[in-house]
């Protein structure tokens, strides 16, 4: 039997996935300032409350928690300064955490910046998300070398690059700057998972007889050594429910599809069209194979900014009206979408046919579009059996086709004992 | 005229990972399950305590060289648990312990101030300090700190915290969806830090907090630890819990406040405290003795020898005599990642009085280690121990406790259930709570951004 779920073939008419990645009013940059945006909210539990809970009511897969060790910027590498815009957020881990009792099934994805923290407390933090959800958690890895953001920990600076072409580089510097963020990434990323292994399911023995609360056995040093950090372990928390939480990252150019084929279970992708983004899965594919986890379950999903209308017309004058009120045309990494729900069927049930298995909607105003999604383009896809009609598992895992891992130290000792 | 009465602040300490905590008791729960945490919370904020207490560690235990499993072992993430918390209580004030040696203030400040936000305004801080570099091992700058240092680098790293909690000052965010103007200040959350331990300049992303700043919990008890306190803090957790170290504990760090320009009232000083409960007193007594025995196996005693004579002593009987050989007074190695191993300063001198009295009470090792180690503070029938407790709080011993129960996660519900209504009978306890924030609870005033906090005047 193949270990790749037949729902990941491409040529499979199996159901999508979709998920939504949050971000204060929504993603356009004017997006607070339309009605049904709670620009005064957007530091409250009970926002993050009621947007998650809209997107476990459209049955989604997850939601991502976008977050940053700096204030927004409209530039890439440095803050703007500007004040017409949402400024000042949330840490992502503790927004997911606190909705994490308020919700049942949705899979939860705060994003953690891998440069300036450490991954001993993201790693019980992220297993400690699995807990309190009781199997629902996940992390999106992100990198940072701005320099702005770097001062704040006063730890190391990173040379001044510029952005344009950042995604296949010519500059040496900007090569190595890449090479050096995601190779720590990786790093990163490891020791996280290794640190969820470090305790075996059944380690915890609580035997009264011997009055040994542990079979110390069970529990594993990951003695990982790299470039940036030594971890010793184990973690201080249990393996987490699902095992191994789901570990996701956006990726734009060669070095980051490395890190999603090595490293990942999902990859967010930002093709601008079918044949990019087929362009897109093979590459990350080959990473894959290269990474020798061909055979593991690995999900690459589209991400796309959406506004969305009955009216098609409508969705795109809402667009342009919010582009008026930014004072510029916001544009994005990832395709912008405008239209109504069902011409979004269309182009996910398009783009699924080049590979990719699900989709991460950027909502362009979470008050309008995140609702459009789940009221919308949800049944759109339940009628052409797109997408499901109900949960069918209790964890992210388990509505992503995941099995629940083998712990890599419980093979090790199995190992071990067997020739011994 | 007598004196107004004090009245008790109560808090309760999520059972630890230390012999205290009787995980073989066939009610005791899991330590790491999210119910188990939601129970505990819920009862004491039925209870109408002021807030719900996590330690924290961040290396598991080890002795003679292997990790040490007669206790219980794990625990989750601190910030995690506490968020998902405020999603099950109201008013509960919820307290972290978070090192300042293997973190950043950057990073340690966006969470307490996220927290306080998704809390409205429930969020508390309790600074320790650490610096071996067996939990190094775990970090990317390993054992990098000197232990002299420590101290130091806590009060810097508070004080640059501050500095990012009152670089937003609450009125910057006008959200005028009409004129699009977001934030009034292009400048908020400025800051400029440049000390010994931290060089760091630029604009923190999380604005004010309802509480302004987290309340500040602090926990050494060295002299050098009490300082860092009356300087900073605004409550101890302290170790004594005793009418008579209480009160000299009390007295000494009230004593220092002045010095600060500080007033009585703004530094809490709450032990930490285990009761036992029984109808009557002889049966709680009796019970707190069985508890003991549970607590102290014959192997925990032996353990708990080896941590004071840094020697391998699984050799000795529990039920028999106490070693005659002195403990070795080099560098510890036996016992890493706890830290009562560094109370015994003088550990010859302690081994010989431990002789001498089992030699004289004729105890085994076993009877010396329940006789001397973690007696029960409050042991009796629910109207003894109310009393004792006022009684402590009434003559200066403390102004109120941290509970730790010694099983998970039920083990504060008969405290709830009925010491809690006399304390209310007394008049000394709240019958409800008056304000949303652990600040009001706790009688504390709400910090000014523009007033100069008081760890920076500490730290000139």
């Amino acid at each position: 039997m193949s270990a790749f779920p037949s729902s990941l073939s491409p040529s499979s008419p199996s159901p999508l996935h979709l998920a939504v990645a949050l971000d204060g009013a929504g993603w356009h940059p004017a997006a607070w300032r339309e009605p049904e945006a709670r620009p005064r909210d957007l530091l409250t539990a009970g926002y993050w409350a009621d947007v998650v809970t809209e997107a476990e009511r459209g049955l989604l897969d997850f939601v991502t928690f976008e977050d940053a060790l700096a204030l927004q910027s409209s530039q890439v590498t440095e803050p703007d300064g500007r004040t017409d815009q949402v400024r000042g957020r949330l840490d992502a881990v503790l927004i997911a955490a606190r909705v994490a009792p308020l919700t049942r099934h949705i899979g939860l994805v705060p994003t953690v910046v891998a440069t300036h923290t450490e991954p001993f407390h993201i790693s019980k933090a992220i297993a400690t998300l699995d807990y309190v959800s009781t199997g629902r958690a996940g992390l999106r890895v992100q990198v940072s070398g701005r320099n702005h953001e770097a001062a704040h920990f006063g730890r190391r600076t990173f040379p001044a690059v510029n952005i344009k072409g950042v995604e296949r580089p010519s500059d040496p510097v900007v090569r190595e700057l890449i090479a050096e963020l995601f190779g720590e990434a990786a790093d990163y990323v490891e020791v996280v998972r290794r640190l969820w292994d470090s305790w075996e399911d059944d380690a915890e023995i609580r035997d009264v007889a011997t009055g040994r609360f542990v079979d110390r056995d069970k529990l594993h040093y990951i003695d990982f050594e790299g470039r940036n950090f030594s971890v010793k372990g184990p973690s201080i928390t249990p393996r987490p429910p699902q095992g191994q939480p789901i570990v996701s990252a956006l990726a734009h150019g060669p070095l980051p599809y490395e890190l999603v084929g090595r490293s990942t279970d999902i990859g967010y992708v930002t093709p601008h069209d079918a044949d990019q983004a087929r362009d897109i899965v093979t590459e990350i594919r080959t990473a894959q194979a290269e990474a020798g986890r061909a055979d593991e379950p690995l999900h690459v999903f589209g991400d796309l900014v959406v506004f969305l209308d009955d009216d098609p017309a409508a969705a795109a004058a809402r667009k342009a009206r919010l582009d008026d009120l930014a004072g510029y045309v916001y544009t994005s990494d990832a395709e912008i979408f405008t239209g109504t729900p069902a011409q979004l069927a269309d182009r996910l049930v398009e783009w699924r046919q080049a590979g990719l298995s699900g989709f991460r909607l950027r909502p362009g105003v979470i008050g309008q579009d995140l609702q459009a999604i789940t009221r919308g383009l949800v049944p759109e896809l339940q009628r052409r059996d797109a997408f499901r009609h109900t949960y069918e598992a209790d964890t992210l895992r388990g509505l992503l086709g995941l099995d629940h891992p083998a712990n890599r130290y419980a093979t090790a000792t199995a190992t071990a004992t067997a020739t011994a | 005229m007598s004196k107004p009465l004090k009245q008790i602040h109560l808090a309760a300490h999520f059972p630890g990972v230390n012999n205290t905590t009787v995980w073989s008791d066939p009610k005791a729960g899991s330590h790491i399950e999210f119910s188990s945490f939601a129970h505990f919370a819920r009862t004491a904020e039925r209870a109408k305590f002021d807030f719900l207490f996590l330690a924290e560690g961040l290396r598991l235990r080890e002795q003679g060289g292997k990790i040490y499993d007669l206790d219980v072992v794990g625990w989750p993430d601190t910030f995690t648990v506490l968020s998902a918390l405020a999603a099950v209580t109201e008013r509960l004030g919820l307290t972290g312990t978070i090192n300042s040696t293997f973190n950043e203030p950057y990073e340690v400040a966006r969470q307490f101030a996220s927290l306080d936000h998704l809390s409205d305004g429930r969020a508390a801080w309790n600074v320790v300090t650490s610096w071996d570099a067996f939990t190094g091992e775990n970090f990317r700058r390993g054992g990098f700190l000197p232990q002299n240092e420590r101290y130091s680098r806590a009060k810097e790293f508070l004080a640059t915290a501050t500095e990012l909690f009152d670089s937003w000052h609450g009125d910057e965010i006008v959200a005028d969806q009409a004129s699009g103007i977001f934030l009034k200040d292009a400048a908020a959350g400025a800051f400029v830090h440049q000390g010994q331990h931290f060089d760091i300049a630029g604009q923190f992303n999380v604005p004010r907090s309802p509480q302004g700043r987290p309340v500040i919990f602090q926990a050494g008890d060295s002299d050098e630890g009490r300082e860092f306190a009356a300087a900073g803090a605004d409550a101890i957790f302290s170790r004594h819990s005793t009418l008579d170290t209480g009160r000299d504990f009390y007295a000494d760090v009230k004593g220092r406040l002045a010095r600060y320009g500080r007033s009585h009232d703004q530094l809490l000083i709450l032990p930490a405290a285990t009761f036992v409960l029984g109808d009557t007193d002889a049966e709680a007594q009796e019970l707190a003795h069985e508890i003991r025995r549970q607590q102290v196996s014959g192997q925990t005693a032996i353990n708990f020898l080896e941590q004071v004579w840094n020697r391998d002593l699984s050799g000795y009987d529990p039920d028999g005599p106490l070693p005659g050989i002195d403990p070795d007074p080099g560098e510890h190695t036996i016992a890493r990642g706890r830290a009562s191993v560094r109370m015994h300063r003088d550990p010859v001198a302690v081994a010989r009085e431990w002789r001498e009295r089992a030699a004289a009470e004729g105890l085994s090792i076993r009877e010396l280690v329940i006789e001397t180690t973690g007696r029960q503070s409050f042991v009796g029938s629910p109207a003894t121990v109310a009393e004792t407790i006022d009684s402590f709080v009434q003559g200066d011993a403390a102004d109120g406790f941290i509970l730790v129960p010694h099983i998970t996660p039920t083990g504060l519900d008969a405290f709830a259930d009925t010491v809690v209504p006399l304390l209310q009978e007394r008049g000394v306890f709240r019958e409800d709570y008056t304000g949303t924030t652990l600040r009001d609870h706790l009688g504390l005033a709400h910090p000014d951004a523009g007033e100069e906090p008081v760890t920076r005047r500490a730290a000139s």
